[in-house]
């Protein structure tokens, strides 16, 4: 990669950012520990609470980091930094990925928390299943990579907490991520239309071993992927383009 | 990729831009060469800029080209021949000062030592202070560090020297100078004529989206530094008035006198001459004529600007 001092300093800066720390990491660490804490012995329809319960944060921390990495774009937007990285050699394309890997990377330490966290509860893994996971969540999480990106260029500063939070906790909550809400009926065929719904499968595809994702996980994020891609470019140029 | 000589910095040609129903920039031609410190000069909503936001490629034009060193806008840019100062443009959370000068260093293909500019730009002492925990003085001077480490052949400054006091100003020009030195081509916006008239070789006066002059700053000045001097005086003849040296013209209504001179100098001397020749000349006010003033005289005569008499904008 051409730009590394420039990918140094973007990662730095999103370790200094401690509300983002917080909510992409702690948060999750948490709600796991509350929730599954008190029920590390328990074992729900032969599986052990933890491992359940840890997948569905790792779903929940990973794409609370990608959603807010893009997202953070609106602050660099408002003081006008942006426009002045325009009028440097680094390429759009180079400034959207660097945000796109520092969520990875959060998403990653997010995981890895959770994994820390739920072997001090007795969750065991072994190597290839955690591969397995992590691969198929880096996958799931793609569209949100887009989605917080387009966040990133709609919201002002002062609304994107609010509509990050909203934003997050509505994916997650039809996604699964606190609980399968709908587990038989059209609103099921409805919400796996949504692809935190397959991040959400992603995650628990070490719950039973049969759990590749089906060709529908691929369309579904497929399909999100172009189609918020497309709708961030024109929100892109539009913003591009000065109004004053 | 070094730009070629044999081009120059900027080449503006036939460069419209709207928004909406206000034409910010109305057609405007307009070459730089390599090396000339250029002001461009005018009052708010000049289309000041609007201009410089296309020079940069931050703003599409509606019609006409933008040329810079012979490539599109896009090319010597990416070549890193461009830097600039925006009017907005704070420096992001979350970095010190050393750190931010030096990530944007690392963008450019022949950056300035990050010392150098550290110490040229007077930040060496804040170095290590958090980009969000500086005074407005110390962020426009960061500001200035970010656009001088790029060292590029054209540097575009959008009001620079906004936000600074006087003696602020006067140092960022001496390191602007020292900068621009080895041949640098340097393009300026701002509403002060004394900012122009000191620091450019060149002032290109812009109002209501068109350059209505361009020249010297001695002959630019001569066209738009004029006073003019209020006061009450009974019984005096205007032809007489008219004929104090430095006058270039003079009226009487009622008991007011309004006497109109080129410049500062020349209107220092009217005054001393007036209170000798009137001792009982009282209620004086003096004023710049200002540069939107100016321009209305500039174009008093053009007949071909429609709305411009018919007040649209």
């Amino acid at each position: 990669m051409k730009h590394l001092t420039y990918l140094k300093f973007e990662v730095l800066r999103t370790l200094r950012n401690r509300r983002f720390l917080i909510f992409s990491l702690i948060f999750p660490l948490v709600l796991f520990f509350a929730i599954a804490g008190p029920n590390k012995h328990i074992t729900v329809e032969g599986i052990h609470f933890p491992l359940y319960y840890m997948t569905a944060m790792a779903s929940w921390g990973s794409m609370t980091a990608m959603l807010s990495s893009g997202a953070r774009i609106a602050a660099e937007r408002q003081i006008g930094w942006t426009r002045q990285m325009k009028i440097t050699p680094l390429s759009t394309r180079t400034y959207f990925s660097a945000k796109v890997l520092c969520g990875y990377m959060m998403a990653i330490f997010s995981i890895l928390c959770l994994g820390i966290a739920g072997s001090a509860l007795g969750v065991h893994l072994s190597a290839i299943e955690w591969l397995k996971m992590m691969a198929l969540l880096l996958v799931g999480l793609i569209p949100f990579a887009v989605i917080g990106i387009l966040l990133g260029h709609l919201m002002k500063v002062d609304s994107l907490g609010p509509a990050l939070g909203g934003v997050t906790s509505l994916f997650a909550l039809l996604g699964g991520s606190f609980g399968p809400i709908f587990t038989s009926g059209i609103m099921l065929n409805v919400v796996k239309d949504i692809p935190s719904y397959w991040l959400v499968q992603a995650s628990q595809s070490v719950l039973s071993p049969s759990g590749w994702p089906p060709a529908q996980a691929w369309i579904v994020i497929a399909i999100w992927t172009i189609a918020m891609t497309r709708v961030a470019m024109r929100v892109y140029q539009r913003d591009t383009q000065r109004v004053s | 990729m070094s730009a070629d000589v044999r081009h120059d910095a900027i080449v503006l040609s036939h460069l419209s831009k709207s928004f909406g129903n206000v034409q910010a920039v109305r057609s405007i031609d307009l070459t730089i060469a390599r090396g000339e410190i250029v002001a461009l000069l005018g009052p708010n909503g000049a289309g000041k800029t609007t201009t410089i936001d296309m020079i940069l490629g931050l703003s599409r034009p509606d019609t006409g080209t933008v040329t810079l060193f012979g490539a599109s806008t896009r090319d010597a840019v990416q070549a890193g021949e461009v830097g600039g100062m925006l009017q907005t443009g704070s420096p992001p959370q979350y970095l010190n000062v050393r750190e931010l000068i030096t990530m944007v260093a690392s963008l450019y293909p022949r950056p300035l030592d990050v010392d150098k500019v550290l110490k040229l730009t007077g930040t060496m002492d804040i170095a290590k202070r958090s980009t969000v925990k500086l005074s407005g003085g110390q962020t426009q001077r960061v500001r200035f560090a970010v656009a001088l480490v790029a060292n590029p052949d054209l540097l575009v400054l959008d009001e620079p020297t906004a936000a600074i006091d006087v003696e602020g100003r006067r140092d960022f020009w001496n390191i602007m100078r020292e900068v621009a030195a080895d041949g640098k081509t340097v393009i300026f916006a701002t509403h002060y004529l004394e900012e122009a008239d000191s620091y450019a070789d060149r002032i290109v006066l812009m109002a209501r989206g068109r350059i209505v002059a361009d020249g010297p700053p001695t002959e630019i000045k001569a066209k738009v530094g004029g006073r003019v001097i209020r006061a009450t005086l009974e019984n005096v003849d205007v032809a007489e008035l008219s004929q104090i040296p430095g006058v270039t013209a003079a009226d009487r209504r009622g008991e007011g006198i309004t006497i109109k001179c080129a410049d500062g100098d020349a209107c220092d001397k009217v005054l001393r001459e007036l209170l000798t020749r009137y001792p009982g000349a009282r209620d004086f006010e003096v004023r710049g004529v200002g540069l939107e003033d100016a321009f209305l005289e500039l174009t008093a005569n053009d007949e071909d600007d429609e709305d411009l008499e018919q007040g649209l904008l």
